[in-house]
């Protein structure tokens, strides 16, 4: 039998949703004045350079250059690829300062710093939230569309702070805790649910594993979607640089080259394809206790089956010549909005089985 | 036959050695025969590209499946949408999009994935299994031009002499997991070949060909298993016979000697509902029915429970509890003043609180059949309007309100009916809101006289009904199993590294050991550079070196210190490749 509901728990739940929203919010500001910061420094840098009389636009890591300005990104250049070693931060009139390995630099940033500091308190927060909401629901957070959200992007600051540790993805921040925010507020205004119980046929172990890791994945496939895009948009303004074009972008210089990007975010969704491969593994089997079948072709099995073909079309795109870069890169992120369909659309309009959005 | 030469291309880098063939063929095309038409084509099918491709495209087809309703999930919403939509539902029809999953394009799409996929494991398999055997590729000539590359200086009072450098060097790749092969041991400049990951290339096939295992018991699952529904009201028994069931759903080879006789006994069916959240008051949160069951007739009976996502397994069948309600039980006398019918009758769920629909069907009433449509309340209110709903789930102030019909059922035609529905076009009703009899309104232990000497109906209580579906499906352990296995190869292929190492020995005139290592990636591999370093160390250690870190340098580095090649010059260079080829 379930626990019994505390309401006061869920309250204070809500209010410490609330509050994570809104230190998230100055944890945005913070990093978008980072961003907006770095740009006019790395400006003011050109203008200098401009005025000494050097060309400000030349590429500086060799890597990122000749690749750029190749664009050939068959399996066979891999090798060429740096596996490791630092093409440390360029001088000042680079395309990229950020360090492709994505360490951190020696120069300080406060305004990132600031934000860091912020979203962890968030983050905090944020955790107390989806702790009382368990502890007032007496069971797992994660049992209906509001508890899939707060939860969800609780899960997803978390994983970034936890990359944070071993990488500089500060160029992320206004991206994952923009998302974050967005989160809340649809869990908040859209889906907002009581603390309650679970109905039946979500009462089962599985729900714990398979929905934890669903969420686990889905929040790395957010941070590799925000990555790949970006990873576009530094391709496109590289090759631009390298062909003699202006750079529009400045800010992008606080990015890791579009190689970078591409192979970091591909480390990411190799785990986070494990993930999603556990995930619809788990699915069938709960689906078989629970309905008799391990595969039914329910909206929601079709769905969950659509994003992992598509992501490991992306993993066969990594190794196929002329498919790497940009065109794995747009394979992810068609794979991310697949996740969040089947998140947000599949969840709420379509009939099936899986009609436990709590709605 | 010529594809052996493909196949030894494989060894090298699988996915362009088919790209590089095809694109030969390619150019050859004009003149091909019909022999070389097909192994084009086949090298075709098998390519990476290909593979990119079907995986892509069965993405797509997977889609109209969720968005079109589904013949095998629900047949009467097909035919409904098919009404609703005049203009195209017929068409959408013909393109078999009620019915994606096994349509022919859906089909094509994946078979062709799993051809493609066989043809790219097997000659793949073979080129691995040689590449096991075989020995580690010869030393470059140059190490510097590694990714990877450093030296050591093992200082001349060590006395440890190039050949025996190389040989330690040899124990320590070994114990890490590196096969490595020592050449030219005796000779001044000895060196020695290693690589390791082979488990990457191993688990990437395991990989593949267990959702080629995932497929076939998906298949034999539909070959040899069946499903059927089987609705069971507190104190009925079921037995697992064909006349058993509802509904039946064979597999295509299904045998009717397959089903065991056992048996299962609803005793008791009981719900919790929620009565803590506001948001949700009144929802059920458990469902329990007690049941007994017997192995086969003569087997002694055991008590058991069956509850949602808990199934009970019985007889290679397993049993699941999918649906539930209220059946009211009635006692319908007919015109002649003789029970015609007497029991509980099955009400379907039709909205809030277990608002339900009954019809009862009396063809055994004289001289006229009888016929009842209307609905059952378990908390039965009554708005201003005259509208009824239920206000609670739970047996508060059950209600029957009825209309009812005498004539011809029409069930003697032998066409089969549904036991849910009544058509009344043919019957002449008896009772209704607008006759002058008005609708039958029943609480329990009430009975109501129908006009005109038909006979009379009592509502003598409730039980509650369960629907159950029975499963049996052959293939399922096995998908288990492969899937278990395809996630093992996937996680080995991801995280296992191929590398290749390689270290030359030397002596320097004044009596010291150089000695100089390169590593190279095969694939993705960002720890290299911390392999290299380890690589480092235990060689350092081995020599009781310190500084195991000074002197590595990076990739591409290009200063050698003390390299052999520039320190050197005068000792013959060791025969081998010019430079390493990176793409190996
Ligand atoms: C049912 C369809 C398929 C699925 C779901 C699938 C999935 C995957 C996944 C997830 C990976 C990355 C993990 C790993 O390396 O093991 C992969 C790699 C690979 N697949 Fe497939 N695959 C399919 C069909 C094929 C086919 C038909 C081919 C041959 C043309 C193929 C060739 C390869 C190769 C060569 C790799 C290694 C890529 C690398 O070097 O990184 N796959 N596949």
């Amino acid at each position: 039998m379930p626990f019994g509901i505390n309401e006061t728990m869920g309250q204070y739940s809500e209010l410490f949703m609330l509050l994570a929203a809104g230190t998230y919010t100055v944890a945005f500001i913070a990093f978008a004045w980072d961003l907006a910061k770095s740009s006019k420094a790395l400006h003011a840098i050109d203008l200098k350079a401009a005025q000494a009389g050097e060309p400000a636009k030349v590429p500086a890591a060799a890597g990122v250059g000749s690749r750029a300005a190749s664009g050939v990104d068959g399996p066979a250049d891999r090798a060429e690829r740096p596996s490791s070693s630092a093409s440390g931060p360029a001088a000042g009139g680079g395309v990229v300062t950020a360090g492709a390995d994505m360490k951190y630099a020696a120069e300080r940033r406060a305004p990132a710093r600031v934000a860091v500091a912020l979203t962890i308190l968030g983050a905090v927060i944020h955790g107390a939230g989806v702790v009382t909401r368990a502890l007032g629901a007496g069971r797992v957070p994660w049992g209906n569309m509001y508890e899939f959200l707060t939860t969800g992007a609780f899960v997803a600051i978390a994983v970034f702070l936890l990359v944070l540790i071993r990488r500089d993805l500060r160029f992320l921040g206004t991206f994952v805790v923009g998302l974050a925010i967005i989160m809340l507020v649809a869990a908040s205004v859209a889906y907002w649910t009581p603390v309650g119980h679970l109905v039946p046929a979500l009462q089962s172990y599985w729900l714990i594993i398979h929905v934890s890791i669903a969420v686990l994945s889905s929040a790395l496939f957010t941070l590799t979607f925000a990555m790949s895009a970006l990873q576009l948009v530094q391709s496109h303004r590289q090759k631009t640089v390298a062909a003699g074009g202006e750079d529009k972008l400045r800010f992008m210089r606080l990015v890791p080259s579009a190689l970078s990007l591409e192979n970091l975010s591909y480390r990411i969704n190799a785990i986070a394809f494990i993930g999603w491969t556990f995930t619809l593994m788990f699915g069938a089997i709960w689906a078989e206790k629970a309905w008799g079948r391990f595969w039914g072709w329910d909206t929601k099995e079709v769905w969950t089956f659509v994003i992992w073909v598509v992501y490991a079309g992306y993993l066969h795109a990594r190794a196929t010549r002329g498919w790497t870069g940009t065109r794995a890169a747009w394979l992810s992120i068609v794979g991310y909005l697949c996740v969040v369909f089947n998140f947000t659309i599949v969840n709420q309009f379509f009939n099936g089985l899986h009609s436990y959005s709590g709605l | 036959m010529s594809e052996r030469v493909n196949v030894k291309k494989k060894t090298s880098a699988p996915a362009e050695a088919s790209t590089v063939s095809s694109a030969k063929a390619d150019a050859a095309l004009p003149s091909l025969g019909p022999k070389e038409m097909l192994r084009w084509a086949w090298t075709q099918l098998t390519s990476m590209r290909t593979a990119l491709f079907l995986l892509l495209l069965l993405a797509v087809a997977a889609v109209p499946g969720s968005l079109f309703p589904q013949r095998p999930a629900n047949p009467s919403v097909v035919t409904q949408y098919i009404k609703d939509h005049p203009d195209y539902g017929k068409l959408l029809d013909t393109l078999q999009l009620y019915d994606v999953y096994s349509s022919v394009w859906f089909s094509a799409i994946y078979l062709l994935l799993f051809i493609s996929l066989i043809g790219c494991v097997v000659p793949r398999a073979i080129a691995h299994y040689k590449a096991m055997r075989s020995q580690p590729p010869r030393t470059p000539k140059r190490l510097s031009r590694l990714p990877e590359y450093g030296t050591l200086i093992i200082p001349a009072d060590a006395g440890i002499p190039a050949s025996d450098a190389i040989r330690s060097a040899a124990g320590v790749l070994k114990k890490r997991g590196y096969r490595v092969e020592v050449r030219d041991d005796d000779g001044a400049r000895p060196s020695l070949g290693a690589e390791r990951g082979f488990m990457k290339e191993v688990g990437n096939l395991v990989f593949h060909t267990s959702l080629i295992g995932v497929l076939v018991s998906v298949a034999i699952g539909g070959l040899f298993g069946y499903s059927g529904q089987r609705i069971l009201v507190e104190g009925d028994t079921f037995v697992n016979t064909l006349v058993g069931y509802d509904q039946f759903t064979p597999g295509t080879n299904f045998q009717s000697s397959q089903l065991q006789p056992y048996s299962v006994q609803l005793d008791k069916f009981d719900i919790t509902f929620d009565r803590e959240s506001q948001g949700k008051f009144g929802q059920p949160i458990d469902f329990s029915a007690a049941v007994t069951t017997k192995e086969n007739p003569d087997a002694p009976a055991k008590k058991e429970t069956l509850k949602v996502n808990d199934p009970i397994t019985l007889g290679g069948t397993s049993i699941y509890l999918t649906g539930n309600g209220y059946a009211p039980v009635v006692t319908i006398r007919d015109g002649d003043g003789n029970v015609a019918m007497q029991g509980p009758v099955v009400a379907k769920l039709q909205g809030d609180n277990y608002y339900s629909s009954v019809v009862i069907k009396v063809p055994d009433a004289k001289p006229e059949q009888l016929g009842f449509q209307g609905f059952f309340l378990p908390t039965a209110f009554v708005t201003d309007q005259g509208v009824s709903f239920s206000g609670d789930p739970e047996l508060f102030n059950p209600q029957l309100s009825l209309n009812s019909y005498y004539g011809d059922l029409g069930l003697d035609s032998g066409a089969p009916q549904n036991v849910f529905e009544i058509d009344v076009k043919d019957l002449t009703p008896l009772n209704a809101r607008n006759l002058d009899a008005g609708g039958i309104t029943l609480a329990p232990g009430s009975t109501y006289t129908l006009p005109d000497g038909k006979g009379s109906i009592s509502f003598d209580g409730v039980k509650r009904y369960v629907g159950v579906d029975i499963h049996h499906n052959p293939g399922q352990l096995y998908a288990l199993i492969f899937a278990l296995l395809a996630v093992a190869g996937l996680i080995l292929s991801l995280y296992v590294n191929r590398r290749r190492a390689w270290v030359r020995t030397g002596m320097h005139e004044d009596g010291r050991t150089m000695v100089e290592y390169g590593l190279l990636a095969r694939g993705e591999d960002h720890r290299l550079a911390g392999e290299a370093a380890a690589v480092r160390k235990l060689l350092a250690d081995e020599w009781n070196l310190d500084g195991g870190g000074q002197q590595g340098s990076g990739h591409q580095s290009q200063q050698t210190p003390s390299s052999l090649d520039d320190n050197g010059a005068g000792t013959p260079t060791p025969a081998g490749p010019a430079g390493p080829d990176k793409d190996q």
